[in-house]
């Protein structure tokens, strides 16, 4: 057994966290506050080659595995949650289901520019009656000659409406069979096709520089080429993608946890009161050691995740343990993070406010945490 | 034009350094090893020249005088650009032996112009590079914050006291370069990381060179003493304390 990083990784690490701190940390706050999506730095993060890292170079990829993907979510989300969406979504969710599903033409014709970063790539899963039951999907396609017609809505799409979000992987309702059940099917559709309307959605308390975006379909005429894998196999398709997105969720929640950590440290040791550092105070030295041992368990499990699936293995139930368990400590550590700020901690001039804001939604987003409850519980035979 | 950047290996700036029990070397157990934050600049600003020549400068080499420990160290500057490395396999000793092994690694190989730091972060030698010329029988500029190429001639801004003095050279040349040169370390893009692995690091065997100093002892700095506090309103017992704890007044 072995349990260290390679020297690659840790490579990794270092630049992705030095990007990090030069790039984005001074602009966090400011793009938060104006719930600002920044192409530039998606552009940059590009750039420096984290869009694609687990494909191969042909695709234009970095050719990397999936531990050193989770890796640099992790340093990303480390200093801000918005720009980690943006990367984790628009890789496990946006890149994966064309990589994984669509043909080698789909892929020749996508991938190369969604590795750069100058464009973007949505999923769109959830409408406004089906979010944790993606079987309420109510979204259609209807084949007409060598075209299909889409008609419906999605809700909460990641990178479904910037300008430089090029379009997005659909999932929709084909037929409905004699017993009622449904056939679902997913599409590729591309920005600007007529019928295809995309809203910017506003007032987000968390990952407020990220792209969100309702989606609408309005007699929506796709060319029959923009089938992503068979007719039928939308589900599979889309939960798939889900069990490759818990782990760069969680890569988000162990990410935001180890930021707010190192927040709090810092805040103890400096803040005095009643003469000495509140760190001296057992009960905040304690909490700080809590918090610690949380992260290092949360961060080994999910690199074991990551383990099992770059020697493929089956990571369904550990993918949707170590989501469950790194999102909740990132809400465990980011609250204790705000009580020992006191408060200090509750003012947007220090980022352990945004952190707390941020990391709400990995409890909910791509399963709730009751989902992965049930996710688990089946695994588990029950 | 060939150009080479000799690269130290040195504790990461933020390492707590410990001395070993005799006080005679320094406990390496813990430490995390970075490129020497000069020699990171130098590679930089060699890597701007190249991609900004046009093909004029073919090739960024790196050596590094170290065993085999210092290899993530060199595989990082492949990452961040460096065509090849070259690492001379010896603990590097002193400057002098340093300087010698170096000469001896590259004097066939006709690199135009070679790039040091000004010190490593962690002896503080500052003499590497000045050793080097002279074994190489080549000009030196030294405390160069600036370096433009045009044509053949090198354009060398140096610090000195109050401003600084603009020099011109020509290849072959040692530039000993220090905070300036370029304005931040490259940081390795997750191709060059992946490029790094295919890249040549040639180890050869050392000649020998024997050190012609000897550390015999190191003193860590004290301790900072811990900070008092007094009430703003009680200036007496300020003074009480200079007077007497202190024994300054
Ligand atoms: C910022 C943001 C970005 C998002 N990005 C995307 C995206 O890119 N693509 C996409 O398709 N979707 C996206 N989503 C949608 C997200 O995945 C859904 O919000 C999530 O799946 C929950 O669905 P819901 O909001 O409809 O909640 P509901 O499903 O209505 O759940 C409400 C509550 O009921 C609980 N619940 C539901 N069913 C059960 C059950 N069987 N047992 C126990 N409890 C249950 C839930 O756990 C939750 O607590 C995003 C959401 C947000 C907020
Ligand atoms: C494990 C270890 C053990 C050491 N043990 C000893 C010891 O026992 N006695 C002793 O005197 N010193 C020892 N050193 C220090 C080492 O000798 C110095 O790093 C080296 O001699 C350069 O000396 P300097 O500080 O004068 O470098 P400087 O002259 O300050 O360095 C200037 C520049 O020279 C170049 N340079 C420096 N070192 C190297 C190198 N190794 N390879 C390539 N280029 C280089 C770099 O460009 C650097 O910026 C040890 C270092 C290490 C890492």
């Amino acid at each position: 057994m072995n349990i260290e990083l390679t020297d690659d990784q840790k490579m990794i690490r270092q630049a992705v966290r030095d990007f990090a701190e030069r790039e984005i940390a001074p602009l966090a706050q400011q793009l938060d506050e104006k719930a600002e999506f920044s192409p530039e730095l998606t552009r940059k993060m590009g750039e420096l080659g984290l869009f694609g890292m687990y494909l191969p170079e042909k695709y234009g990829g970095q050719n990397m595995d999936t531990l050193a993907y989770i890796i640099a979510v992790e340093e990303i989300a480390r200093i801000d949650g918005s720009q980690a969406a943006t990367l984790a979504a628009h890789n496990s969710l946006g890149i994966g289901p064309i990589y994984y599903y669509g043909t080698e033409e789909q892929k020749q014709k996508y991938l190369p520019r969604l590795c750069t970063g100058e464009a973007l790539w949505g999923f769109g899963l959830t409408e406004p009656e089906a979010g944790s039951d993606s079987r309420g999907t109510k979204t259609n396609a209807i084949p007409d000659g060598d075209y299909w017609i889409i008609n419906g809505s999605k809700i909460f799409i990641t990178n479904g409406s910037a300008d430089i979000s090029i379009g997005s992987s659909v999932q929709t309702v084909t037929k409905t069979l004699d017993d009622g059940r449904k056939e679902y099917t997913t599409f590729i559709v591309e920005k600007g096709t007529p019928g295809f309307k995309r809203v910017t959605m506003h007032g987000k308390m968390m990952w407020r520089a990220s792209d969100t975006a309702e989606l609408y379909f309005d007699d929506c005429r796709i060319p029959k080429e923009n089938l992503l894998g068979k007719v039928g196999e939308g589900s599979k398709i889309m939960l798939s993608t889900l069990d490759n997105g818990r782990l760069s969720i969680a890569a988000m929640g162990l990410g935001a946890a180890q930021g707010a950590f190192e927040l709090a440290m810092k805040y103890a040791q400096e803040r005095r009161q009643f003469g000495k550092p509140i760190s001296k105070f057992q009960i905040n030295a304690f909490k700080l050691a809590d918090m610690a041992t949380k992260i290092e368990h949360a961060r080994w499990f999910l690199y074991r995740a990551c383990w099992l699936k770059d020697n493929q293995q089956p990571f369904g139930k550990e993918g949707a343990m170590a989501k469950l368990y790194c999102s909740e400590v990132a809400r465990e550590v980011a609250d204790e993070a705000v009580q020992i700020h006191g408060g200090y901690g509750l003012m947007k001039d220090y980022p352990i406010e945004r952190i707390y804001r941020d990391q709400r939604l990995l409890q909910i987003g791509e399963g709730t945490s009751e989902i992965q409850r049930l996710v688990i519980s089946r695994h588990l035979g029950l | 034009m060939k150009i080479l950047v000799c690269i130290s290996n040195v504790p990461d700036t933020t390492t707590r350094i410990k001395l070993s029990g005799d006080q005679n070397a320094i406990d390496l157990s813990s430490v995390q090893w970075i490129i020497n934050p000069w020699d990171e600049l130098a590679l930089t600003r060699a890597l701007e020249l190249k991609e900004a020549s046009g093909g004029s400068i073919s090739s960024v080499s790196i050596i590094h005088v170290g065993n085999a420990g210092s290899d993530a160290t060199l595989r990082k500057a492949l990452a961040i650009g460096a065509d090849d490395a070259i690492r001379v396999d010896a603990a590097p000793t002193d400057a002098y032996a340093v300087a010698h092994e170096i000469a001896e690694a590259i004097k066939d190989k006709n690199y135009d112009m070679i790039l040091c730091g000004i010190e490593s972060s962690d002896y503080n030698g500052s003499a590497m590079g000045g050793m080097l010329a002279e074994f190489l029988n080549m000009e030196s500029v030294s405390s160069v914050s600036k370096l433009e190429i045009e044509g053949d001639e090198l354009k060398l801004n140096r610090e000195i006291a109050g401003g600084f003095e603009v020099v011109s050279a020509t290849a072959p040349v040692v530039v000993i370069v220090q905070k300036g040169i370029a304005l931040e370390p490259r940081i390795p893009s997750m191709r060059g990381i992946m490029m790094a692995r295919k890249k040549p690091l040639e180890v050869v065997a050392a000649t020998g060179a024997e050190a012609l100093t000897e550390f015999v002892h190191y003193t860590p700095p004290q301790p900072k003493a811990a900070c008092k506090m007094i009430d703003a309103d009680n200036p007496a017992e300020l003074v009480n304390l200079l007077h007497n704890e202190a024994k300054i007044i």
